[in-house]
């Protein structure tokens, strides 16, 4: 169905626990008057890889945005490793020191190395030694494959060797849960399975991954849930296979009719 | 090509052809300036009277420059110089007026005997600027520094130093060298502590008085530190600053004066009323743009905040000062401020212009900044979010250099104008190069009538130092060019 994944991916070691990473229950949120998240209910556990896909302006990016708080939520609970989000500073810097981002458009920093972007949060937020730092940099650099672009800029790399360093630079804070929006949207298509195969490999140790994306070939192989929205809501979410070959409401099938093409 | 090929096959080529320059009229100068001086018929007669216009001012007044009199004691032995020179009628320059009067234009009415300190203090803040300028570039920074050292020893032998003064300069250069070369990281240090020593070199007095403001810092910094733990960073600075303040306003001069009376160290005391020329420009011009930057960031991230409160008197603060007249705040500075003030507080004409200056130039800063910050794509915000970094440090190390490095044309605008206007604290009765000094020249029976020589020679000086700010501003943003778009 996708090109892009062109390995069987073995997902049966990756042990799904029990206990709770993330807890969403009774959230909704509003711009203004715009109800734009009603009512979403969902519990990850710790493990478990989740893609969310749904037609644009549904919500998605919202959901994910509201789980590191870069988005507030005005009613419901959101409860991460727990700790729940409230306006309580420390709180949001607990949580966001254990979730990981990963953007459409990558935002790296520009004005910094690859290396520098990677040591930064470790060394000011963490209070990591800076040699220690730039070790653990190399290392996640090594594990997406470009150690030697280390001392390049942001601006002479190609997207997906952006898109990497941005996965790299979440790694380095040592989160614990990572959020994809969209990782693959900007990117050229021949950029793209670069990227998804540094994904693959992140859930292949095991990572708590909450992914919003299209592409469909990286849901089927990896996920082990599929959640689909609509208008701000979460219309049906079934373990891939389910998903995919039977899905139950008519807006999950025309929304993968359209997607897939059929 | 391949076509070509394909119907003249088989083809080997037995002789390769060597490079061969283009044509005459396609290269060099010829190809110049028929591109950029006579590329149409309209271009054509621009660049003609052009070269007209060029030549009608040349006419004019090169023979002015040409007959230029350096010695002479007066306008008239000026004037009877060049008529013996070029004969009847013949007009010249009369730099003799800057020969005799330059250290007027330069210090004012500082004391003659004295010149070595000011000229020490413009030399150290260059070793200031140096980390600043040149913090990453070990080479160019030694290469200023030597060249300040130099610079320094030949302008003190030039006002004419005693030979004790210049060997204490020699040797302080020789230890700020080996400093910069063996521990450059230390530099900083002289930048630090360079506005106290500044001030003591220029204004002179017990040597107690600046210790005790520098204590000062250190009792913030001390109580700080004492206090980052138990209540975080904001809570802490404002303890230790509160703790500084009432070590400035209640404690220091008490101790100052003890420690006065048991060691009485310090140079003589210099009034603010001496001051003049560029001493005067530059210690207003180099505070105020010292002090206007980090307002003027402040003001900036105070109108982009959230808390109403601070928003609204941002936006009032920096409004109000866009709209009144400079001339106006120098006024304010010289009548208004005193009535404000508790009474007895004597506080110097010269430091309250430099209040009002700073704050003038930090409202224009402010919105120069605040166009930079306006241009961060909001990726940037949510990225240092998302990676756990509070506020201040997210501005330290994400906003603002991005936002400062697409301010820097705006910033060094502002700053060449704020020196530009350090000459309008003639108004307030203040010496300045350009009006205050000049005007003192002219009214010398020797030198009255003499008008174009002192504003060239004044003009030179402030265009030499506004181009160098402006061609180190573009160094500097060649320097940062790291986005490779
Ligand atoms: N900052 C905002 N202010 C107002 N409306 C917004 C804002 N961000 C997103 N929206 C709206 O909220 C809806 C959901 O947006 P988003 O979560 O980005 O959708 P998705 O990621 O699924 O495409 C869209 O209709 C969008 O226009
Ligand atoms: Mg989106």
């Amino acid at each position: 169905m996708n090109e892009t994944i062109d390995r069987p991916i073995d997902t049966s070691h990756m042990q799904v626990s029990d206990e709770v990473a993330i807890q969403i229950s009774q959230m909704n949120k509003w711009y203004g008057t715009f109800h734009v998240l009603r009512d979403i209910n969902m519990t990850v556990q710790r493990g478990e890889r989740i893609v969310i896909c749904g037609p644009s302006g549904s919500g998605k990016s919202t959901l994910i945005r509201c789980i590191n708080r870069l988005e507030e939520h005005q009613a419901g609970q959101i409860v991460v490793d727990g700790t729940e989000l409230t306006s309580d500073l420390k709180n949001i810097d607990k949580v966001r020191s254990e979730v990981g981002m990963v953007f459409q458009h990558f935002n790296l920093f520009p004005h910094l190395t690859i290396l520098e972007n990677c040591t930064l949060a470790p060394i000011w937020v963490r209070k990591t030694p800076k040699k220690e730092a730039e070790e653990v940099a190399m290392h996640f650099l090594r594990k997406v494959k470009i150690p030697e672009q280390a001392n390049k800029y942001p601006g002479q790399l190609s997207g997906g060797q952006q898109q990497r360093v941005a996965i790299a630079r979440s790694l380095c804070m040592k989160p614990r849960i990572m959020l994809f929006d969209e990782p693959t949207s900007a990117l050229d298509p021949e950029m793209i399975k670069e990227v998804l195969d540094t994904m693959i490999a992140l859930a292949e140790e095991g990572m708590t991954m909450l992914c919003v994306t299209h592409e469909m070939g990286f849901a089927q192989a990896v996920a082990n849930r599929v959640i689909f929205m609509d208008q701000g809501q979460i219309v049906e979410q079934n373990e891939p296979r389910e998903f995919f070959n039977n899905p139950k409401s008519d807006r999950t099938k025309l929304f993968l009719s359209q997607i897939l093409g059929h | 090509m391949s076509e070509l090929h394909a119907q003249t096959v088989p083809f080997v080529r037995d002789s390769m052809l060597p490079q061969e320059l283009p044509p005459a009229s396609q290269r060099g100068a010829v190809k110049w300036v028929r591109e950029n001086l006579f590329s149409g018929p309209m271009n054509t007669i621009l660049t003609v009277l052009s070269l007209l216009v060029v030549f009608l001012i040349l006419q004019s007044s090169l023979p002015w420059w040409l007959n230029s009199v350096w010695n002479a004691n007066s306008l008239a032995e000026c004037r009877a110089a060049v008529q013996a020179m070029a004969g009847e009628g013949a007009t010249g320059a009369c730099w003799a007026v800057i020969r005799e009067r330059w250290h007027q234009f330069m210090f004012g009415f500082y004391p003659r005997g004295l010149y070595w300190r000011p000229v020490l203090a413009f030399a150290l803040l260059f070793v200031a600027l140096a980390p600043v300028l040149f913090g990453d570039n070990a080479r160019k920074r030694m290469i200023l520094l030597a060249c300040v050292a130099v610079a320094l020893v030949l302008a003190l032998i030039g006002v004419g130093t005693d030979l004790a003064h210049v060997s204490f300069a020699i040797v302080a250069m020789a230890a700020i060298l080996a400093v910069s070369h063996l521990a450059p990281a230390r530099l900083i240090w002289a930048t630090l502590l360079f506005p106290a020593v500044g001030f003591f070199l220029l204004w002179g007095g017990s040597v107690w008085g600046p210790i005790g403001v520098l204590m000062g810092f250190g009792v913030l910094v001390a109580v700080y530190r004492l206090l980052l733990p138990m209540l975080g960073v904001v809570m802490g600075t404002a303890l230790g600053f509160l703790a500084a303040c009432v070590w400035w306003l209640m404690i220091q001069t008490h101790v100052t004066t003890v420690l006065h009376n048991l060691m009485p160290w310090g140079l003589e005391a210099i009034d603010s009323d001496q001051f003049g020329g560029f001493l005067l420009a530059f210690t207003i011009g180099v505070t105020a743009i010292a002090a206007s930057l980090p307002l003027g960031i402040l003001l900036a991230l105070g109108r982009r905040s959230d808390m109403f409160l601070i928003k609204t008197l941002s936006v009032g603060f920096i409004e109000f000062i866009r709209g009144v007249p400079l001339i106006t705040m120098l006024f304010t500075a010289s009548l208004l401020l005193q009535y404000f003030l508790p009474p007895q507080t004597n506080f110097d004409l010269i430091l309250r212009v430099i209040i009002l200056v700073t704050l003038f130039a930090s409202a224009y800063i402010a919105e120069v900044v605040r166009g930079g910050l306006a241009a961060l794509p909001r990726g940037q915000y949510e990225a240092a979010d998302a990676l756990g970094l509070d506020y201040w440090k997210a501005q330290r190390h994400i906003i603002m250099p991005q936002a400062l490095k697409i301010s820097i044309p705006g910033i060094v605008s502002s700053f060449i104008g704020l020196f530009k206007d350090t000459t309008l604290v003639a108004f307030v009765g203040l010496l300045d190069p350009l009006k205050g000094v000049t005007a003192i020249v002219r009214a010398d029976i020797n030198w009255k009538g003499i008008y174009w020589e002192p504003y060239i020679f004044v003009g030179t000086i402030f265009f030499l130092i506004c181009f160098g700010m402006s061609r180190y501003s573009m160094y500097l943003e060649k320097k940062l060019k790291t986005d490779h778009r």
